[in-house]
């Protein structure tokens, strides 16, 4: 109810997102403090309810057209959930999924926003959350002192709930219009297979836009070929054509974990580190001493990339 | 069929980002404005439809600092029309406020699609294009990777995580916030911007938001802690990579 914190299950496929598990711990955490539950919606896979930990409660909307996810249809059936529950706060996570809904929920339940929270405390009556801007370069630390808040919030910015049981799903009635939408789902499409599996390898060179151009791949090419090591991408080489899809890293692209991630031209926006933050050694060249690629590295060198790669070739030898 | 592109301009995250007084906004007096770069990309989608269906592109501009050079560029890149609307004010402003501000306008025009970019750097309070969709009763999509357009529905490819993509029927009118064009952005010659600019062709209106605004309040803007930042290497690009070297070599994965 009206101190209760409702987390969104995030799911593609039959497969639960591990944020939502980040989502209820933080949501019990809160909950002690407002003096409400950790409530979860669930929406068109009831049978996930079972793999839900640590909440106290686990409401559920079933519905043909819940199963494969369009934000309309999971807009209607979250906005129905929380205007019938009015909790304090909905936490959503910073998917596809949680940029399409957090700021339409926003609208619909007419509700403030945090997007791109990555931390949360309760202050008194005042839910306060930290949010990245500027990507990653700032955060920011905003105040949510009304009745009711939405946060969208950054994967792995809190640890997942410490287990627990699951608690018994409740079913809800779907809302009225899910019959009537004007978005369809077609088809999933999985992405082809590529030349090199960049998961699969102990050590990646990495480029970004800071490479500047196609041609200038070569370069660094080279050094890769020299440490026996694949290229792999930010996502703009990618979208570029430089690079194919399949070796981009992040959010939208692959998560890696090798001993050695070397990069090259990279400036760190939160939806490359959460591709590959979790590597063993990451070592940055990039010319900016503020790129908050370098909050997450173990070593990095303001270098140009011009000047260090061929050092690094000849070096090699 | 017309698609409205709205084009913001953002700080360039390249130059440093000096805070005001008050520690509560970037100042903005010396910072450079730049087109956010995943306007560029649904300028570009916009013209893929265009050249496709014959659809009519209109940018549009929120009087955002050096706003007026996207906007010429999106017309020497072969946008229809451009319009600044003006009004707002200066400083940040709310994605609340600019998308009430853009719903009250597209109101009063004839538009079957907008694509906007899917998110912008300096967003705090969400994403301007689910909020507008919301406000004018539309269906929204994000994180589209690709618009194909006929009559009066859209085909759009929704992109997850891994790669993996949604292929969605979208009927118009609708909202979309595009992540990437199906081709890198054309590139419009200096000669041709400046063409463009001097046959000034952008109109301007003004609009008006009630003030409502986002509901949140900033308490302050910090630089992340540099707890864990990189020790840093330091030395002619010949010591840097022998001690990188080394420091891979450390790790047993290169001879
Ligand atoms: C929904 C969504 C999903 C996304 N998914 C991903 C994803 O999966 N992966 C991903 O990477 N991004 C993703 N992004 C994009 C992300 O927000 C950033 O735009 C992107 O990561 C920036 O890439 P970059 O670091 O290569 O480029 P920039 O941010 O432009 O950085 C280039 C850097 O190069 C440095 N540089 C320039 N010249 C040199 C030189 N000569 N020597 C050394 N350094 C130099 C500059 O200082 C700068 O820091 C996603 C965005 C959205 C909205
Ligand atoms: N100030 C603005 N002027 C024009 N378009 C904007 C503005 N703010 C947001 N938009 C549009 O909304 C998209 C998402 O931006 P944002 O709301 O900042 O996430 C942008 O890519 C633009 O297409």
């Amino acid at each position: 109810m009206a101190n209760d914190i409702l987390v969104l299950a995030d799911h593609l496929k039959g497969q639960l997102s591990d944020t939502t598990l980040e989502l209820v711990g933080k949501a019990k955490e809160l909950a002690g403090a407002t003096g409400g539950q950790a409530v979860v919606a669930l929406l068109g896979a009831p049978d996930l309810a079972g793999q839900i930990t640590g909440a106290d409660a686990v409401l559920t909307v079933d519905h043909p057209a819940l199963a494969d996810y369009t934000p309309e249809a999971w807009e209607k059936a979250l906005h129905h959930i929380v205007n019938e529950r009015q909790p304090r706060l909905v936490l959503i996570g910073n998917s596809t999924i949680g940029m399409d809904l957090g700021a339409g929920l926003s609208a619909t339940w007419d509700a403030p926003l945090v997007a791109y929270t990555v931390g949360l405390e309760a202050d008194g009556a005042d839910i306060v959350a930290t949010a990245q801007v500027y990507g990653g370069k700032l955060l920011a630390e905003v105040a949510l002192s009304g009745e009711r808040g939405i946060c969208t919030v950054v994967a792995g910015s809190f640890p997942a709930a410490a287990g627990g049981g699951s608690p018994a799903a409740e079913a809800i009635a779907p809302p009225a219009g899910l019959d009537d939408l004007k978005t369809a789902f077609l088809t999933l499409v999985e992405p082809e297979g590529g030349d090199v599996d960049i998961t699969a390898a102990e050590i990646l060179v990495s480029v970004g836009r800071g490479i500047g151009s196609q041609d200038n791949l070569d370069e660094v090419q080279e050094l890769a070929d020299a440490l026996g090591a694949p290229l792999s991408a930010s996502r703009p080489v990618t979208d570029a054509g430089w690079l194919p899809k399949t070796r981009q890293v992040g959010k939208s692209g692959l998560k890696v974990k090798p001993k050695v991630y070397l990069t090259f031209g990279i400036s760190g926006a939160p939806e490359h580190l959460e591709g590959m933050r979790d590597s063993e050694l990451i070592i940055a060249c990039n010319t900016d001493a503020n790129a908050p690629i370098f909050d997450v590295a173990h070593y990095g060198t303001t270098l140009d990339l011009f000047d260090l790669v061929p050092a690094m070739t000849d070096t090699l030898g | 069929m017309r698609i409205v592109v709205p084009v913001k301009q953002t700080p360039d995250l390249v130059e440093e980002l000096e805070l005001n007084d008050d520690g509560t906004d970037v100042d903005r007096e010396f910072l450079k404005f730049v087109l956010s770069e995943w306007d560029d990309q649904a300028l570009e989608e916009a013209l893929l439809v265009k050249e496709a269906t014959g659809a009519e592109v209109v940018a549009v501009g929120f009087g955002d600092p050096d706003v007026e050079l996207s906007l010429s560029t999106a017309l020497a890149k072969g946008a229809d029309r451009a319009v600044n609307l003006t009004g707002l004010g200066d400083g940040w402003v709310s994605s609340h406020t600019r998308a009430e501000a853009l719903a009250g306008w597209l109101s009063g025009q004839d538009v079957d699609l907008v694509l906007a970019g899917v998110q912008a750097v300096d967003d705090l309070d969400g994403q301007l294009p689910p909020l507008l969709a919301a406000t004018l009763g539309w269906p929204h999509v994000g994180v589209v990777i690709a618009v194909e357009g006929k009559d009066n529905t859209i085909q759009v490819s929704q992109e997850f995580g891994g790669g993996r993509a949604a292929r969605l029927e979208v009927k118009l009118p609708a909202v979309i916030g595009v992540q990437a064009a199906r081709q890198p952005p054309r590139y419009a010659s200096i000669t041709r911007i400046r063409q463009a600019q001097q046959a000034g062709g952008i109109e301007e209106a003004a609009v008006t938001a009630s003030g409502a605004g986002a509901g949140i309040t900033v308490r302050r803007l910090f630089e992340p802690e540099k707890a864990g930042h990189a020790e840093m290497l330091t030395g002619s690009p010949e010591d840097v990579a022998g001690r990188i070297l080394d420091l891979i070599r450390s790790k047993g994965v290169i001879k």
